[in-house]
């Protein structure tokens, strides 16, 4: 028998009600994560990826945010699978940071600057595993060595402004990963900083998820990230998901006109020109208004008139899936 | 990098001299209405009227009153019940300041209803406020600090709304929420901690609007009564004798002067200092 998966989301829809009207950042997403695995969720901006990592947090903004449909499913430490979309608040809370946990873009601001990093531990440690003053402080020198910051038992007592920006996001993955979460949502951690820094906290986080096996959900919109840490993709587009296939068949024969798209923007993947160079191809337009058909037609290569009138599903086929009409003509 | 914190601020505090003065002034101001029963030559409430009127001479260094009471003694044991008030206000529009203002900035229903009332007791005029204030609860010690606290406490109000509308969208705050940390906390802690600087920079000018409105509510007879010597109640009964015996009305306005001035220049240097823009300048 099969364990469920860690976190399974099933066709969930968010809604924001803004002053001009509804809009639905998140228009039926499915994805899953399995315990010791690394998901990517990749997408390029408003695409509603962070979105959908805010509602597995239950951190939606209030009131204008609301899960409108579909579930959120999460296997608990205890085995018991609930569903985070209909879980009360209070409830929730307590999930976060213990057994969800997330870390963010930010580590220049995600941090209080007037509180040491050993007190933001400590009181992470305190509240969820009920641990005691000096116990949260050895607790915090413990996740300080975790994630591999030198002479931890003198930095705790620092400030964030003390250290520097991947030292920080070094005390972000100790904060997150300080209660021994199960599943952990990585909202682009590399992203500020750089590229040498980036490999380190890449490595880290496949490390720690290797010793504790928990999941991880990895956003970003960095294919050479994606590269590196995941299993599986998902590819999401204008709050759809596009395609959704595991890593090393997705960098081979990607099937939505999205996902090639994607791919041809990455340097080392660009067609040489007629002069040698690398042509970076870029995706022409914007995510238009979003109508019947494909999301994508209006910039795609491929787009027929089929496209744009008629609803596109998600068509699985094994492993992976791929919302396009046409991906079997455009591959053949 | 390797040093104290204290020491830091103190040094960054007191790099523009007229701070460092303005801090001494008020430390010798409070420390002596902290000793008055020690540092002051008579009794204020002491009657000698062969004495009256006298000008500052060697026996009153500050002159007498219209009863031959000691001035110098008076604003001693004034400085007790000026200071006394302000501080008294200070603690006060904080407390109240502070948790509303953290209420209304985070909880966004709350902040119409809290906002509109601090709109109205804004409109009016603080020292008229104050007045209608006193004259309907009666005048005292007690009453005076109510009325001012009232009519300073819209003012933090606003300060901590605003900067708690700015801090509640911070990453930190995000990421604290992301860890499970209740909504109490992240005002009582995570928030309350960074809008500490604005607010102490804050209280240091209501203590110095509240010195000053104390002294003219009492000037106007809407303040203390006239047995407790303020600096305010002195002058006010001296002011008919203010053609003849000029001392009588000089040292306490001199010593309210003193004192707000003070107050003013040190909430001016904490406010620069906090402020990073600022500090670089400097």
């Amino acid at each position: 028998m099969i364990s469920p998966p860690l976190l399974a989301i099933d066709d969930l829809e968010v809604r924001f009600r803004t002053e001009e009207g509804e809009s639905t950042p998140v228009r039926g997403v499915t994805l899953s994560v399995a315990a010791g695995e690394t998901v990517a969720l990749v997408g390029e901006s408003g695409s509603g990826k962070s979105v959908t990592s805010l509602a597995v947090m239950g951190l939606l903004p209030r009131p204008a945010g609301r899960v409108a449909r579909g579930r959120i499913l999460f296997r608990r430490r205890s085995e018991q699978i609930v569903d985070l979309a209909a879980m009360p608040s209070s409830e929730m809370r307590k999930l976060r940071g213990s057994e969800i946990a997330m870390i963010f873009q930010e580590p220049m601001t995600s941090l209080n600057p007037v509180l040491s990093i050993g007190e933001q531990i400590a009181e992470s440690v305190r509240q969820h595993m009920g641990l005691g003053r000096a116990g949260a402080v050895k607790r915090a020198v413990e996740m300080l060595d975790l994630v591999e910051i030198p002479d931890a038992r003198r930095r705790v007592d620092e400030y964030p402004h003390q250290m520097s920006g991947g030292m920080r996001q070094r005390v972000m993955i100790a904060l997150a990963m300080s209660c021994n979460p199960s599943l952990l949502i990585a909202d682009e951690p590399t992203t500020a900083l750089d590229v040498t820094i980036q490999a380190q906290i890449l490595a880290l986080i496949d490390r720690l998820r290797r010793e504790v096996g928990m999941g991880v959900l990895f956003i970003t919109h960095n294919l050479g990230v994606v590269a590196e840490v995941a299993d599986r993709v998902t590819v999401m587009y204008a709050g759809q998901v596009v395609e959704s296939s595991p890593v090393k068949d997705l960098f081979r024969s990607p099937r939505h006109p999205y996902t090639s798209a994607l791919l041809n923007c990455l340097p080392a993947r660009a067609k040489r020109g007629a002069d040698g160079r690398r042509m970076v191809q870029s995706i022409p337009g914007t995510v238009g208004n979003v109508g019947e058909g494909c999301a994508f037609a209006p910039r795609c290569a491929h787009s027929i008139e089929m496209c744009r009138t008629s609803s596109v599903a998600l068509e699985a086929d094994g492993e992976r899936s791929a919302r396009c009409l046409r991906w079997r003509e455009i591959l053949a | 990098m390797e040093q104290s914190p204290i020491l830091l601020f103190f040094r960054r505090m007191f790099r523009r001299k007229l701070v460092l003065v303005a801090c001494i002034v008020l430390f010798v101001i409070v420390l002596m209405a902290l000793l008055a029963p020690w540092v002051a030559p008579y009794e204020p409430t002491a009657i000698r009227v062969i004495r009256r009127l006298k000008p500052p001479n060697e026996l009153n260094w500050l002159g007498t009153d219209e009863f031959g009471r000691d001035i110098l003694s008076r604003i001693i044991y004034g400085a007790r019940a000026s200071l006394g008030i302000g501080f008294a206000v200070v603690m006060v529009s904080m407390t109240v300041g502070t948790l509303f203002g953290l209420l209304a900035g985070y909880f966004r229903p709350l902040d119409g209803a809290v906002m509109r009332v601090v709109d109205a007791l804004m409109a009016l005029p603080d020292i008229l406020l104050a007045i209608f204030l006193v004259a309907v609860l009666g005048a005292s010690a007690f009453n005076v600090v109510l009325a001012l606290s009232i009519v300073y406490t819209p003012r933090v109000i606003r300060v901590v709304r605003a900067s708690t509308l700015v801090i509640r969208e911070l990453p930190f705050v995000e990421a604290a929420r992301a860890l499970g940390v209740s909504a109490r906390r992240i005002l009582s802690v995570h928030i309350l901690l960074n809008v500490a600087s604005p607010v102490l920079v804050q209280a240091t000018f209501i203590f110095a609007y509240a010195v000053l409105a104390e002294a003219g509510l009492s000037f106007l007879g809407a303040g203390v009564p006239p047995e407790l010597p303020t600096w305010g109640t002195m002058i006010a009964s001296g002011q008919q004798y203010a053609d003849d015996a000029f001392w009588v009305v000089l040292f306490p306005g001199l010593a309210i002067v003193l004192a707000a001035l003070s107050l003013q220049i040190v909430g001016d240097g904490l406010r620069d200092m906090l402020d990073p823009k600022l500090r670089k300048a400097l």
